[in-house]
């Protein structure tokens, strides 16, 4: 089993991620996710800013890595979440599992998303054409993890 | 010494980023840490008693009857909205 963690900057290319992935022993099986930034219904978002806790950022996704890992049989983890400022149809975060079949792939990435939106040290600002917000967090993001218990 | 971060939102309304606290060497709970914190003006106060506020204590997710001593980095921030 393999974990792979990055918080940057920079942006990712899924099909490379999905290459690594692909090289994993044993596996079946290849689930993964893409969060982008999303237009406002009135298309009013310029960009976006992420915000991190560097240091407890990383440790956190490790720690939901880790943590999917125990529940699951995964061949490997693949976690990637960018900071910084951000348009509209950017990626934001990349979410790849290899496991020996897909149930526990799909399963395990859902999982980790879960967890990421509760206990790991990010936050979102918009910047719109009427004006700055910080992003609420949402109770419904709350409420996933309860299927997890 | 004790070092506290502050993020995001709660960042901006306070307008600190890092708050440097002696503790004398004391054993202190989160609590009692924001309790002097919330005394320092009305909008500190108001901040830091939101029941939403979060803390993390050397970089892990404590709640706030966690122990704080000397040395430690201490972060309070509003909930995450990641991913």
């Amino acid at each position: 089993m393999s974990i792979f963690v990055a918080v940057q900057s920079d942006d990712f290319c899924v099909a490379s991620e999905y290459n690594e992935l692909r090289r994993q022993s044993g596996c079946g099986a290849i689930v993964t996710f893409s969060g982008l930034v999303r237009e406002l219904s009135d298309n009013q978002l310029h960009s976006m800013t992420l915000e991190h806790y560097p240091g407890m950022t990383e440790q956190a996704l490790s720690a939901i890595a880790e943590q999917a890992q125990q529940r699951w049989q995964l061949g490997a983890v693949h976690l990637i979440h960018r900071v910084g400022t951000l348009k509209p149809h950017e990626q934001i975060v990349f979410v790849g599992i290899a496991s020996a079949h897909r149930a526990a792939a799909f399963a395990a990435c859902e999982f980790i998303m879960d967890y990421l939106k509760n206990r790991a040290p990010l936050w979102k600002k918009e910047h719109t054409s009427n004006g700055d917000y910080w992003v609420a967090a949402k109770t419904s993001d709350q409420h996933a993890l309860t299927r997890w218990d | 010494m004790i070092k506290i971060l502050f993020f995001a939102a709660l960042r901006e309304r306070l307008d600190c980023e890092q708050y440097l606290l002696s503790c004398d060497g004391n054993m202190l709970q989160v609590t009692d840490i924001l309790q002097q914190l919330q005394s320092r003006c009305h909008s500190w106060r108001q901040e830091l008693s939101r029941s939403d506020l979060l803390c993390a204590l050397n970089q892990q997710l404590v709640p706030l009857s966690a122990n704080v001593q000397d040395g430690d980095e201490l972060a309070f921030f509003p909930p995450v909205t990641g991913g």
